[in-house]
């Protein structure tokens, strides 16, 4: 039987490593997500035979308990997964990675429980945590358990900010000291589990590093989510790589291990296309300290355009570039977007759209509620391939995104966005930019753009103003 | 079981095997690739399905039951988010490459 489970997690785990390779072409990705798929209910199905489960004085219990417990998470994420819109798709992912996390903690939390106990009751009286599990595997239980624990109370925190329910941040004065301190601490304790049998170190070990967690991540600015998401999605692959070593399951060993490299390589790829190294995200925090300095670099006056004009100067363009950021998203635009773009290319406007890297709050994440609206890749382009074009644009039209066109990336050294790739909308001879508000944006970082001479502001909600557009060209 | 040597080996070549697939990948499949890869760690549900499998006294077995419901959390969402992401990357008809951007 133990070769049989043993062959059955073989399989998943090269069901997982070519479905992830699937997932990297369009042509064959929803194929990965399917094999993946597969890969995982063989391996849940082999672990209900596994031994260990079988021999347990409890076999009955526990089996009951994990089909409740099954039944429970699986459904109600099934529910909210199948639920929730595609603007909120980062924030479900950050809530699935903490569960992954913490999960990964709760199984070292036993491990290392089961171990402390046992060393209390051993004969020697001196026995440690360490005598128990042996020294690698107690140095990875507990190594998991730190990444564990502070990936699922990080998450939590990342999922609160994006859904908007948490907005401070900062908690205390000094915060990157307390941190640092924090975590020197909570480094305490976790070699104090390994070198005694205290079953109150581990309870302190816990709630120490979910505090940090939390506190890493309260500071962190909402531009630089998408890398947070993506650096704990990492973190969350290695935590379950490490008990998987814990529990000699070869399973969670590679497919822990592959996403913790692969999440490490896309973190860094999100934060070079922001300029930014990953530490800096961690102790910056865009938007807090300096929007007040550079607040005052932007001079001058927003004007507005009517809805009306904009249609009839994008009618009448020879080409439209279309710049969307995260406010689109929230507007559910996208498919208004899609409309307007058929219109004007109808009229034998050449329409393009542009889409920066971090666009939205996750990289792709435009791509993402593009392709649902129905627009074709070939309309899309990245970053470097369209800010040459934009010299040749009539009409740039900037809906729900400020950052990734903030000129002060390239011109104030000041500026806390300062190096940070931008698309060029500032180069066309119109730029329109759809807006809410005169307010800054999710950086909090002044847009000079705004205020330049050849930009026009459409204030409104951005379906709303989209609709106006349409009715506008239409009637040309 | 894996042990020692063995395990290292494990480790480095399932560290090369994620570098190494992720970094062809095209951006507009960033997100979903990295919500797959959320979904791949929800193999963390079979270690709590273990752990809470050899659970003894009733504190081991309730937070044996948490790590189940969260694992199981991990697996199931992710692989309903994903699926749904990656549907909409049907190639449409008159464009049937989504090679583009």
């Amino acid at each position: 039987m133990e070769t049989l489970i043993q062959v059955a997690y073989l399989i998943a785990a090269a069901l997982f490593i070519l479905g992830l390779k699937q997932m990297s072409s369009p042509v064959t990705a929803r194929r990965g997500i399917l094999w993946a798929g597969a890969g995982m209910v063989l391996a849940t199905l082999a672990t209900f035979m596994a031994p260990q489960i079988l021999d347990s004085d409890q076999v009955s219990t526990n089996i009951i308990l994990i089909l409740i417990a099954i039944a429970l998470g699986g459904g109600y994420a099934w529910y909210s997964g199948k639920k929730v819109a595609m603007t909120d798709m980062p924030q479900m992912i950050a809530m699935y990675n903490g569960m992954g996390g913490g999960a990964a903690a709760a199984i070292a939390a036993v491990e290392l429980l089961k171990a402390s106990n046992e060393a209390a009751h051993d004969v020697t009286g001196t026995a440690t945590v360490a005598d128990m599990l042996g020294a690698d595997v107690a140095i990875l239980a507990i190594l998991g358990a730190i990444i564990g624990t502070i990936s699922f109370s990080g998450s939590i925190i990342a999922w609160a900010k994006l859904d908007g329910r948490l907005n401070r941040s900062k908690l205390l004065p000094m915060q990157h000291v307390i941190n640092a301190l924090l975590a020197v601490v909570t480094a305490g304790f976790a070699a104090a589990i390994y070198f005694t049998n205290s079953i109150d170190t581990i309870i302190v070990f816990y709630v120490l590093a979910l505090v940090l967690g939390i506190f890493i991540t309260v500071p962190v600015g909402g531009a630089d989510m998408p890398v947070i998401i993506s650096l704990f999605n990492a973190l969350t692959g290695l935590a379950v790589g490490f008990e998987g070593y814990v529990l000699g399951n070869a399973a969670m060993i590679i497919a822990g291990i592959v996403v913790g490299s692969a999440g490490s390589l896309l973190t860094q790829l999100m934060a070079k296309a922001m300029n930014r190294s990953v530490a800096n995200v961690f102790f910056a925090g865009v938007g807090t300290d300096t929007a007040g300095a550079s607040a005052d670099g932007s001079e001058g006056v927003m004007k507005e355009i009517q809805a009306q004009d904009a249609g009839i100067l994008m009618a009448f363009a020879s080409q439209v570039v279309i710049i969307p950021g995260y406010g689109m998203a929230v507007a559910q635009a996208q498919h208004k977007i899609w409309e307007l773009t058929q219109i004007l290319t109808e009229k034998g406007v050449s329409v393009k759209f542009a889409i920066h890297p971090v666009a939205g709050r996750m990289p792709g994440h435009m791509n993402v509620l593009l392709a649902e609206a129905g627009v074709p890749y070939d309309m899309i382009y990245d970053m470097e391939d369209i800010n040459a074009d934009f010299k040749n644009t009539t009409v740039a039209l900037v809906i729900g995104a400020n950052d990734v066109v903030n000129p002060s990336a390239k011109t104030d050294s000041s500026s806390p966005l300062f190096g940070m790739p931008i698309l060029d909308a500032i180069d066309s001879e119109n730029v329109i930019v759809i807006k809410r508000g005169r307010g800054t944006g999710f950086s909090g970082v002044e847009n000079p753009l705004f205020f330049a001479d050849n930009t026009k502001m459409l204030f409104g909600d951005g379906q709303k103003a989209a609709s106006e557009l349409i009715q506008a060209a239409k009637e040309l | 079981m894996i042990e020692g040597l063995a395990a290292i080996y494990i480790f480095m070549l399932a560290g090369f095997t994620g570098y190494e697939i992720i970094s062809k990948v095209p951006v507009i499949l960033h997100t979903p690739l990295m919500s797959g890869s959320n979904f791949v760690h929800g193999i963390v549900l079979v270690g709590a399905m273990v752990a809470l499998g050899i659970a003894e006294t009733t504190t081991e077995q309730i937070i044996g039951f948490i790590a189940v419901l969260l694992g199981a959390g991990n697996a199931v969402g992710g692989y309903v988010v994903t699926e749904r992401m990656l549907e909409m990357f049907k190639p449409s008809e008159k464009k049937n490459n989504g090679e583009g951007s």
